[in-house]
């Protein structure tokens, strides 16, 4: 009897603990695997610091305030402004192309469409935000390049106009679904009301729907910018690599994404070139950090809710 | 008698634009001429709107058909089966595809393992809490980095400080590290469809946390933690820009043997080609091809991704 008992302990025992480390175990893995995301971010603030201290070092802050920019000079510049210039500038051409198109489009797709139509143009929006960003590099340099050269013979081959528009043309799926999304969360019960009152469908548009979610919309836009300062490949390939502070949009620009590739696939080595990158970087991760969190901060403080 | 007709032509038009339920409240006394305005500029609002639409499948047409038109004559088996080449003629890209297979050897296993525990930790594990919200707010600023960041990161600690160099094994973490906020956040949305009723049950039966978090929360979410994380790797295999960061060598002429191996993948080796053009404009027609090559890829994966939701979507 007692050696049943026995028995019976240990194999109690058996199955506690086998399941107790278990259950243990897991959770602590989780936790390790959701910490990698902070490491993450921890780490590429770190990276980019630390660097960019080391270039602080040898250049005082006064001269990346310059529009002289000539890293493998023999007396070298650090001057930033061209790029932050050339970022801005091809950023203003691409929202020129993605606000008005993408705001309309989602305007249509939520209050004109027919529910078969959405269905429709949805997969094909989410097509056009899925093509990889070098496919739309390729594109800008080798189509719409040329032809825009034939309706201004004074482009340049690489110039910021052509990589501008594309980019622009990339973001349009952006604005346009989040846009959506923050009009079709607009209750029906406002735009019914509207309609009994009398009002077009373009006026419960623009009248109603879209005052009411014009946070959402903003929103969209603001991340929309953040996608286009952080784009890459569209403008290394289309908008060339010449470090002239220049407003003229049928130039090459260089901008700051496009200064890094160059640098790292050159052989840029150890030294003031080298840590330019990460000043760089780190300039350029603050503005998108900025324009992420102004993104939410608006979407979060200026929404009504119903 | 001329305005009659255009009073009659706008009531059917508002009857149609506003599903019927204008029409009785509008007769032909007071549709005056405001009304026939405001109409009228509905009508080309509308018009105007799906221009939008009408300039965005254009956009996509073009650009299918000219980096179609630009392969043909290309793309072909032996540019599928023989590696690189300085000779247009000659190149293949077999090399290529390995590389980037390769590389995605290394994202799938890491970016699920990593995305999928978050993901589970977020939603099952943590307290709802500042912690939580914390990671959440980390997830989504790390997906509104730019990619290049990423390649700076991952050439600081990957290629510099861990000494892998511009291996596959760096690449493949640098993307992975990239791509990691997808998978958590469809993981966390999939975990979160799962009903609170399954959960009951199974803690009614005796299971533990784990127990019920194995049987019952991730079946039920497998679908949706997916379709997720396909969408994942096909970003993974698009992404050029922190590869080139990395340091990625433009022209190799052997094929890649191990993850400790030098490569070159697809979108990168478009790059390298497209750069090239102003020298050999034949590579116009290989990054071309190449292109096809990844678009095709995308778009299996894609098609895989949705039939997965579509067969195994569970609804509640």
């Amino acid at each position: 009897m007692s050696e049943s008992n026995h028995v019976r302990d240990i194999i109690r025992n058996n199955i506690k603990h086998r399941k107790n480390r278990l259950e243990i175990i897991m959770p602590k893995f989780f936790l390790i695997a959701g910490s990698i995301s902070i490491l993450t971010t921890i780490g590429i603030v770190l990276t980019l610091l630390i660097d960019a201290y080391h270039f602080f070092e040898q250049v005082p802050i006064r001269e990346i305030f310059s529009t002289e920019l000539a890293p493998l000079a023999v007396n070298p510049s650090f001057g930033i402004l061209p790029l932050i210039n050339g970022t801005i500038i091809t950023s203003l051409i691409a929202m020129c192309v993605a606000v008005p198109i993408g705001l309309t489009a989602a305007m249509y797709l939520s209050e004109f469409a027919s529910d078969n139509t959405r269905k429709t143009i949805k997969p094909v929006m989410e097509v056009l935000a899925g093509i990889p960003t070098i496919v739309y590099g390729f594109f800008a340099y080798s189509f719409v390049t040329p032809l825009l050269m034939n309706l201004i013979p004074t482009l340049e081959a690489k110039n910021a106009l052509s990589p501008g528009i594309v980019m622009g043309i990339m973001i349009i799926p952006l604005v346009t679904s989040l846009s959506e999304d923050a009009m079709s969360s607009v209750p029906n019960d406002m735009r019914e009301g509207a309609l009994a009152l009398g009002s077009t469908r373009l006026e419960v548009t623009l009248k109603v729907v879209i005052p009411a979610a014009i946070s959402g919309i903003i929103a969209s836009f603001v991340l929309a910018i953040s996608r286009a300062i952080g784009e890459t490949m569209i403008v290394t390939i289309a908008s060339g690599s010449s470090k002239n502070f220049t407003f003229d949009i049928t130039q090459s620009m260089q901008t700051m994404t496009a200064y890094i590739v160059e640098f790292t696939s050159g052989d840029a080595g150890i030294g003031t070139g080298y840590y330019s990158l990460y000043a760089v970087g780190l300039i350029l991760f603050i503005f998108t950090l900025v324009m992420n969190l102004l993104a939410r901060y608006i979407s979060r403080k200026y929404r009504e809710e119903y | 008698m001329n305005h009659h007709n255009n009073s009659d032509n706008n009531e059917k038009n508002i009857g149609l634009n506003n599903e019927g339920k204008l029409k009785t409240f509008l007769n032909k006394e007071i549709t005056n001429k405001r009304m026939d305005n405001r109409i009228l500029l509905d009508k080309v609002g509308r018009k105007l709107f799906s221009l939008s639409i009408l300039f965005a499948l254009t956009v996509l047409a073009i650009l299918f058909y000219r980096i179609g038109a630009q392969s043909i004559g290309w793309l072909d088996l032996q540019f599928l089966t023989s590696n690189l080449s300085i000779f247009p003629e000659k190149a293949g890209i077999y090399g290529v595809i390995i590389g980037s297979f390769l590389l995605m050897a290394v994202v799938i296993p890491v970016t699920l393992i990593l995305g999928i525990s978050t993901a589970i930790y977020l939603e099952e594990y943590a307290n709802k809490g500042r912690f939580q919200s914390f990671i959440n707010v980390n997830i989504s600023n790390l997906a509104g980095v730019p990619s290049v960041i990423f390649g700076l990161l991952g050439l600081t600690v990957f290629g510099r400080l861990l000494n892998l160099g511009s291996s596959i094994l760096a690449g493949g973490l640098t993307l992975s590290l990239l791509v990691l906020p997808i998978v958590v956040v469809a993981g966390q949305e999939a975990i979160r469809a799962v009903p609170g009723f399954l959960r009951d049950g199974a803690y009614a039966m005796g299971a533990t946390k784990w127990t019920t978090v194995r049987t019952v929360v991730l079946p039920s979410a497998l679908p949706g933690i997916l379709t997720g994380s396909i969408l994942a790797i096909s970003r993974a295999i698009g992404e050029t820009a922190p590869l080139v960061v990395l340091g990625i060598p433009a022209l190799i002429l052997r094929v890649p043997h191990s993850i400790m191996s030098d490569f070159t993948a697809l979108p990168i080796q478009i790059y390298y080609w497209t750069l090239d053009t102003v020298l050999t404009p034949e590579y116009a027609n290989l990054a071309a091809a190449t292109i096809v090559v990844l678009l095709v890829l995308l778009f299996l994966l894609n098609s895989v991704a949705i039939v997965i939701r579509n067969k195994y979507q569970r609804r509640y």
